[in-house]
């Protein structure tokens, strides 16, 4: 008979093999991979005979969404509360970033900018575009500064928080490499912590230069990775944060360390809660914004992020599959070209592709080889990515009207139950058919 | 342009009015036009009692004199402007700076210069730990001694130091140059010193003329990077 080791199963034993062979560890992309509680653990408790729904198809259900109206003289305001998370260009070709910029604006949200600066495609594609301040400073310039809608200092992500960003040689083209001031073909390194400022109370005053040198025009988002959320919310409004992004552990990345994405940091779905409660211990929800990201996927997700206190979400992956991400074709002159073989030869398949790293992307989103590149082409993956954000929308007012609110921000924690115990216990919502939050004082 | 004619001086003193009313009027200073002209504003800062982001976002051809300490900051962002600290400053004097010139006549605190894409830092005496920290291009000439891991991951550009580097100096360089006239109390990892040649030479000397600052370049040493850090594993670049 053969019998398989739960502690060392295949998937263990390869990994011992790949080290043992290369002395060097697994560098991947997008994000967990592994089971986690998730928004799919909760249910609405939509309208029956205790409370109304709304009309589906004529009432009207909004979905504007107000961002940075605690100190910035100009607020963001987006038509829909789902905004595009930075990513890098880099990591993304050049296409993308634009094709990105063309669906956001189409949409009424926001993008963002990422490691390397801003690109003169992605500034003129984007109506509302958010400006990344990381610790490498990569391509970061005071032009581009004033030129943003918003500023966002990274001081983490989901899939990597506490650790800096990576991208190899391959990707490293020379445009890439200009813009970061960096010989091309190096792996090239980013910081893991600012140059210029350490500790919550420089952060507080390295928000205050950045609103001096925009004269307080933007508004600040700070973006953290989900560790100590309790904490770090707390710190980052006392810094002054206009808005406080919360990545939580099933966020993407284009290139990090495999221990990192998949055993450091908290599931978003026990991120969001802890960050709500921040905001109300400080006395400032409503005031500053919260922007929740890390593996939303569908309409009913940014549903249950709003329901439990999120003033928005951030989408990474999502945006990438929209775009053909782990597809087995791409389109090229309106046909479909098959890719299995581009994948084959990295060694994967479509539906278990995460080689963003090694910049060879078989459908041309994390790449910045120009063959490859060629097969995204920027108004085409603009139109996917429009039809999947507005899917998401729909999929949320939906959700929203047979709850009964004529507003997406009307959705609140009671709307929801959850289907096991880690996830009551971690949205702190009771569990299905019970009145038990698991955790919750006077609640055993 | 390191020096210039001035017009009539403004005076603006710091007990009695806001750094952010300071610094919403240099923004609101008029264009670039008299770059060429050499005629620019003079600034007189007073009372700076050590606040921070003085002078920080400058896009045009000023010149500001800050009249005493500065707090952190100083200067961030510079493009064009001229400035010059009659003190001692705090973390991150002239932060990313683009271009002109920040001066300061005292001590500066860590990072000075930090991600500096391009123009000139002067600290007439020391700076502590990671002065010119991830530099892009930008110029640093500092009198006296630098703290510990100065240049960390500096990748473009000049750091000048006339007296001692503290240990960890350059560590992780990228393509930034380092010059030391005094002792260096230990390299960082992949950073290495090179012989000085007559290039070197000449590029030490107009930087500490352009500073105002004594020194023989022939007495300065030579530090760049080793490159051996630039490929996680040169011999199995495919395995990433
Ligand atoms: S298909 Fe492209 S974007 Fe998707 S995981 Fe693979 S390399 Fe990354």
């Amino acid at each position: 008979m053969l019998e398989e080791s739960y502690s060392f199963n295949r998937t263990v034993m390869d990994y011992i093999h790949h080290a043992a062979e290369h002395g060097l560890y697994e560098i991947r992309g997008l994000g967990a991979k592994r089971a986690l509680p998730t928004f799919d653990d909760l249910v609405f408790l939509t309208a029956s005979a205790s409370r109304y729904p709304l009309e589906g198809y004529r009432e009207k259900c909004q979905t504007k969404t107000l961002l940075g109206t605690r100190y910035a003289k100009k607020p963001i305001e987006l038509e829909i509360p789902i905004t595009i998370a930075g990513m890098s260009f880099g990591a993304l070709s050049a296409n993308v970033k634009e094709a990105l910029g063309q669906a956001a604006t189409a949409m009424g949200t926001s993008t963002t900018t990422g490691d390397g600066g801003m690109t003169p495609e992605e500034r003129h594609s984007s109506k509302t575009l958010v400006y990344q301040c990381l610790p490498s400073r990569y391509g970061f310039n005071p032009d581009d500064l004033r030129k943003a809608n918003a500023i966002e200092l990274v001081i983490g992500q989901g899939a990597k928080p506490g650790g800096g960003g990576m991208l190899l040689g391959q990707k490293i083209s020379p445009r890439v490499a200009a813009m970061r001031t960096l010989p091309a073909g190096i792996d090239q390194r980013s910081a893991c912590r600012h140059p210029d400022w350490t500790g919550p109370d420089d952060l507080a005053i390295k928000l205050r230069e950045l609103r001096e040198i925009t004269d307080w025009q933007l508004p600040i988002y700070i973006k953290m990775g989900a560790t100590r959320v309790r904490e770090d919310v707390k710190l980052a409004v006392k810094a002054g944060a206009d808005v406080v992004v919360i990545d939580g552990m099933q966020g993407g990345t284009a290139a990090t360390q495999q221990t990192f994405i998949e055993h450091a940091g908290i599931p978003t779905l026990a991120a969001l809660p802890l960050a709500v409660e921040a905001l109300d211990e400080m006395n400032v929800l409503g005031e500053v914004q919260l922007i929740i990201s890390g593996g939303i996927r569908s309409g009913a997700d940014v549903a249950k992020a709003l329901a439990l206190g999120a003033n928005a979400v951030a989408i990474g992956q999502g945006v990438l599959m929209a775009l053909g991400c782990n597809s087995a074709t791409y389109v090229q002159h309106g046909s479909r070209v098959d890719a299995t073989d581009d994948y084959a030869r990295l060694e994967t398949a479509p539906g278990y592709c995460h080689h963003c790293h090694t910049g060879r992307c078989p459908v041309g989103i994390t790449t910045q080889l120009p063959e490859l590149e060629a097969r995204l082409d920027p108004a085409w993956g603009a139109q996917r990515l429009k039809n999947y954000l507005q899917v998401l929308t729909m999929e949320l007012t939906t959700l929203a009207r047979a709850c009964g609110k004529s507003n997406v921000h009307h959705l609140e924690r009671e709307d929801l139950v959850a289907l096991t115990i880690e996830a009551a216990a971690m949205a702190k919502v009771p569990l299905a058919g019970t009145n038990w939050i698991p955790g919750l004082a006077g609640n055993e | 342009m390191d020096r210039v004619n001035t017009l009539p001086v403004v005076d603006w003193d710091l007990a009695a009015v806001s750094v952010r009313e300071l610094n919403q009027f240099l923004h609101d200073l008029p264009g670039s036009e008299r770059e060429a002209t050499g005629e620019w504003p003079t600034i007189r800062v007073h009372n700076p009692a050590g606040q921070h982001s003085i002078a920080v976002g400058l896009q045009v051809p000023v010149q500001v004199e800050v009249l005493g300490d500065g707090g952190y900051f100083l200067a961030g962002m510079n493009q064009h402007a001229l400035v010059t600290v009659h003190g001692n400053v705090g973390w991150s004097v002239a932060e990313n700076i683009m271009s002109g010139r920040v001066h300061v006549k005292g001590c500066a605190s860590e990072c000075a210069g930090a991600s500096g894409q391009g123009g000139l830092i002067v600290i007439e005496k020391d700076t502590s730990s990671r002065c010119g920290i991830s530099m892009k291009g930008c110029d640093i000439v500092v009198g006296g001694s630098v703290g510990h891991m100065s240049a960390f991951m500096a990748q473009a550009g000049t750091l000048v130091v006339c007296g001692d580097a503290a240990a960890g100096l350059g560590d992780s360089l990228y393509e930034a140059t380092i010059y030391v006239q005094g002792l260096i109390h230990g390299l960082g990892a992949d950073a290495r010193e090179e012989p000085m040649t007559s290039a070197d030479c000449e590029r030490v000397a107009t930087l500490l003329s352009r500073a105002g600052l004594p020194g023989d370049p022939k007495q300065f040493k030579r530090i760049a990077s080793a490159r051996s850090l630039y490929h996680w594993h040169a011999d199995a670049a495919n395995e990433y």
